[in-house]
């Protein structure tokens, strides 16, 4: 006779957050410009807050540089340009950029909570993804400072000058990465103007150039908003303009350079179509689509943003989306757990509300999971909309955030022309079991990037851009280099 | 007693066919000392539409062709420019200079033809990759045409600058639209003949005679263009030009060569090229 089984102890399964201390993290109180190598105050002397967009908080001063500002840091880049940087031998360029590959290698968790608290973006994602993806850019372009002559035929490769470089505020140290490796590699110098949400890594990463021994003037930091930008591009001591952001700021830019000798690579907007064959693999599929869509709350260009779905698995395609969606932990950006961290800026929400409430407007059946939004903060809740047509605003219009339109294809003619049907053109996605209609689809789709099985998926190595309305030019990969070298006749 | 010679009507070349101009405009092409040797049509905005509908129409089915197939269409144009020598020779002559710049630029211009066709199944090998990812992933980047490219070509010289700026363009798959030499737009009309016995699909090539500074700026502004090669168009136009292409963010190809004799170079093909980037998984 034994005894009874004793009960089990009661365990709490209830969620525990397991947040990323902050603690490495310094910010100052105040900070400048970097112009020549080292941090100096504005003659401009305007200045704004950046603050933490989970909390509203404000994280700290800077400065937005004025037209004479920018003046002094592209002088300090051709001085550098002229005097040291173009005419130092390619292998020394390049153990620069090794140093500094390695520095944010070591320098990676501090860089990656400064961006999650600067930007909003999940820690799990700046820590696995942006740092990591930033420093192996310039290892990658390292690696090419003293091999340009071979990296085309026929090319006698030779800097272009300064770049003027303007970068959005959703990945901005890999931003900073794409502009900046390629740029000093081929022997050209920077100014680069981060995004005003989001100026802090930048700044910090300026002062890792200084401890890597970068000589002063090769790299220059001007922060501030659009008019900052606008007398960076303007400069008429910019040789290159390299621009990643929205496509209406692209053609002003385009626009604007017109006439001069100032060469230009312009990365833009999408409106990606992610097309799913009935014969995929459907719950590989839904990770895929959630992750083109949701990676980063959707503020990416290249988000799959337009779901299309072959008629005969619509129903249970969504079925499966919507049990997956229920499961994304929206809030702190900071809590490790976290898959959808907090909207960029109060202004980037409202552009998401509005598009929503048109998409629900013009007709589309919107689809929300249950979740709790914290109080404080820029939020915004993972977004189906179904039933949408093609000329919906929902489907026509970048909305830069959690929002996924779904449409149907029963043949893959009409996927084809569905995905093509947009003035944009940076990536796609295309989900099917059959090799045959991969390579199909990957011909016909009109995007710089197609994702065949996979999505979102990055490389140094690996050239991204777009067509049509997305812009050109390459980042990335051996065509990176190509627009920021001369002598290619 | 002698024979009446029979003259020729120089006309527009759009989508295969040679209509006159809509608008009943035309002007008149002289020689170096101001004589008129003929009328040409003087094209209109609304031919230029045109151009640029059948340009798009051609375009996929252009792109379409192999490789192969493009490189022989190409070299076709060159036997058919060849075999026009005597005509070019005589039309290039109108500028007065001496016989042997004239053999020389059909010479060149025939070669550059050449030249480019052999490129057609080369260029993809020699701009394309296959990226060593850090991840079990396939990566192939191609290069794939732009579209459609408007071509402002060279006053001078005439022939050699019509051949360096459209055969770059057409060679990967793009269609194109030309605004032809306004000084010398008899040997464009000519060159036309040549391409209409070459092969070529309807709608690839669309040549516009008429007055660069009226059509340029409609080309550049068109929303069916989606590049523009202005290397040859007059300095005045280029940044008007360069302003209205924005619109649709046209791909530009904008500095002039230092000499059209040298200029042939496999990145005139790229300047209208897209890289498309391919990923897909690696596993069992």
């Amino acid at each position: 006779m034994s005894d009874p089984i004793p009960a089990l102890p009661t365990v709490d399964w209830s969620y525990a957050p397991s947040v990323e201390s902050t603690a490495i993290v310094a910010i100052p109180a105040e900070q400048g410009l970097w112009i020549d190598g080292s941090m100096v105050e504005s003659r401009s002397g305007t200045t704004s807050t950046t603050i933490n967009p989970a909390t509203e908080e404000p994280l700290g001063v800077v400065a937005e540089a004025g037209e004479e500002d920018v003046d002094l840091a592209v002088k300090a880049a051709r001085s550098a340009h002229d005097s040291v940087w173009a005419d130092l031998p390619g292998r020394e360029r390049a153990k620069y950029l090794f140093r500094i590959a390695r520095l944010l290698q070591e320098r990676a968790r501090e860089f990656a909570i400064l961006e999650t608290l600067d930007g909003g973006k999940p820690i799990r994602e700046a820590r696995d993804f942006d740092l990591p993806a930033a420093a192996a850019h310039f290892f990658y372009y390292g690696g090419w400072a003293d091999k340009l002559e071979y990296a085309f035929p026929g090319i006698e490769p030779r800097p272009l000058g300064v770049a003027g470089q303007v970068i959005p505020w959703n990945f901005p140290m890999l931003m900073l990465a794409w502009k900046v490796a390629p740029a000093l590699a081929t022997g050209n110098t920077v100014v680069l103007k981060p995004a005003e949400t989001t100026p802090l890594t930048a700044l910090e990463f300026a002062r890792l150039t200084a401890e890597a021994g970068l000589p002063d003037g090769v790299f220059n930091v001007v922060t501030g908003a659009g008019a900052t930008g606008a007398a960076l591009v303007a400069h008429p001591g910019v040789d290159k303009v390299a621009f990643t952001g929205s496509t209406a700021v692209g053609k002003r830019i385009q626009e604007s350079i017109a006439g001069t000798r100032k060469r230009v690579t312009l990365e833009l907007g999408g409106k990606a179509a992610h097309v799913v064959f009935d014969d995929a693999p459907l719950d590989q599929a839904v990770e895929g689509v959630v992750n083109g869509i949701f990676f980063n709350q959707g503020h990416v260009c290249c988000a799959g943003s337009r779901l299309l779905l072959q008629e005969s698995i619509h129903d249970a395609f969504v079925a499966k989306l919507k049990d997956r969606l229920d499961l994304l932990r929206v809030g702190d950006p900071l809590d490790k757990n976290t898959d959808i961290g907090a909207i960029n800026s109060a202004e980037q929400l409202e552009r998401i509300r509005r598009l929503v409430a048109e998409g629900e407007s013009e007709g589309g059946e919107r689809w929300q999971p249950a979740c709790d939004l914290p109080e404080r903060g820029f939020w915004f809740p993972p977004t189906l909309f179904l039933g949408v047509a093609q000329s919906h605003r929902i489907a026509q219009e970048e909305v830069f955030g959690p929002v996924l339109s779904v449409m149907t294809f029963r043949t893959p003619a009409e996927a084809v022309e569905k995905a093509n049907n947009t003035p944009y053109g940076l990536s796609a996605g295309v989900w099917t079991t059959k090799g045959s209609r991969i390579l199909w689809m990957a011909d016909r789709l009109q995007a710089g990037v197609v994702w065949a099985n996979t999505y979102n998926q990055f490389d140094p190595a690996s050239p991204f851009g777009g067509y049509k309305e997305s812009g050109f030019g390459r980042e990335g990969g051996r065509h990176g280099l190509l627009p920021y070298l001369g002598g290619v006749a | 007693m002698s024979r009446l010679e029979v003259r020729k009507t120089h006309k527009l070349f759009i989508g295969g066919e040679f209509p006159r101009s809509e608008s009943g405009r035309v002007l008149a092409a002289t020689d170096a000392d101001g004589v008129v040797l003929a009328r040409v049509a003087r094209a209109s905005r609304k031919d230029l539409r045109d151009a640029v509908e059948s340009a798009r129409a051609a375009q996929p089915g252009w792109a379409g062709r192999t490789a192969y197939n493009r490189g022989q269409v190409l070299y076709r144009v060159a036997e058919m420019v060849e075999d026009r020598r005597s005509t070019f020779v005589r039309l290039l002559a109108a500028d007065g200079r001496g016989a042997a710049d004239l053999e020389g630029e059909v010479d060149a211009a025939v070669d550059r033809i050449v030249w480019y066709a052999g490129w057609a199944d080369k260029f993809a090998q020699v701009v394309g990759n296959v990226n060593p990812v850090a991840g079990p992933y396939f990566n192939l980047s191609t290069p794939e045409p732009t579209g459609v490219v408007g071509v402002v070509a060279p006053e001078v010289p005439p022939l050699l600058g019509l051949v360096s700026t459209l055969a770059p363009v057409i060679v990967p798959g793009n269609t194109a639209v030309v605004v032809a030499s306004g000084r010398w737009p008899l040997t464009a009309v000519a060159f036309t003949e040549a391409l209409a016995t070459a092969d070529l699909p309807g709608g690839v090539v669309n040549v516009l005679t008429g007055g660069a500074d009226e059509l340029v700026p409609f080309l550049a502004s068109h929303l069916g263009v989606d590049g523009l090669d202005l290397t040859g168009a007059d300095r005045s136009l280029v940044p008007d030009a360069a302003r209205a292409a924005a619109g649709n963010v046209k791909r530009l190809l904008v500095d002039p060569p230092d000499d059209w004799w040298t200029a042939q170079s496999p990145y005139r093909i790229l300047a209208f090229s897209e890289i498309k980037t391919v990923w897909h998984p690696k596993g069992t």
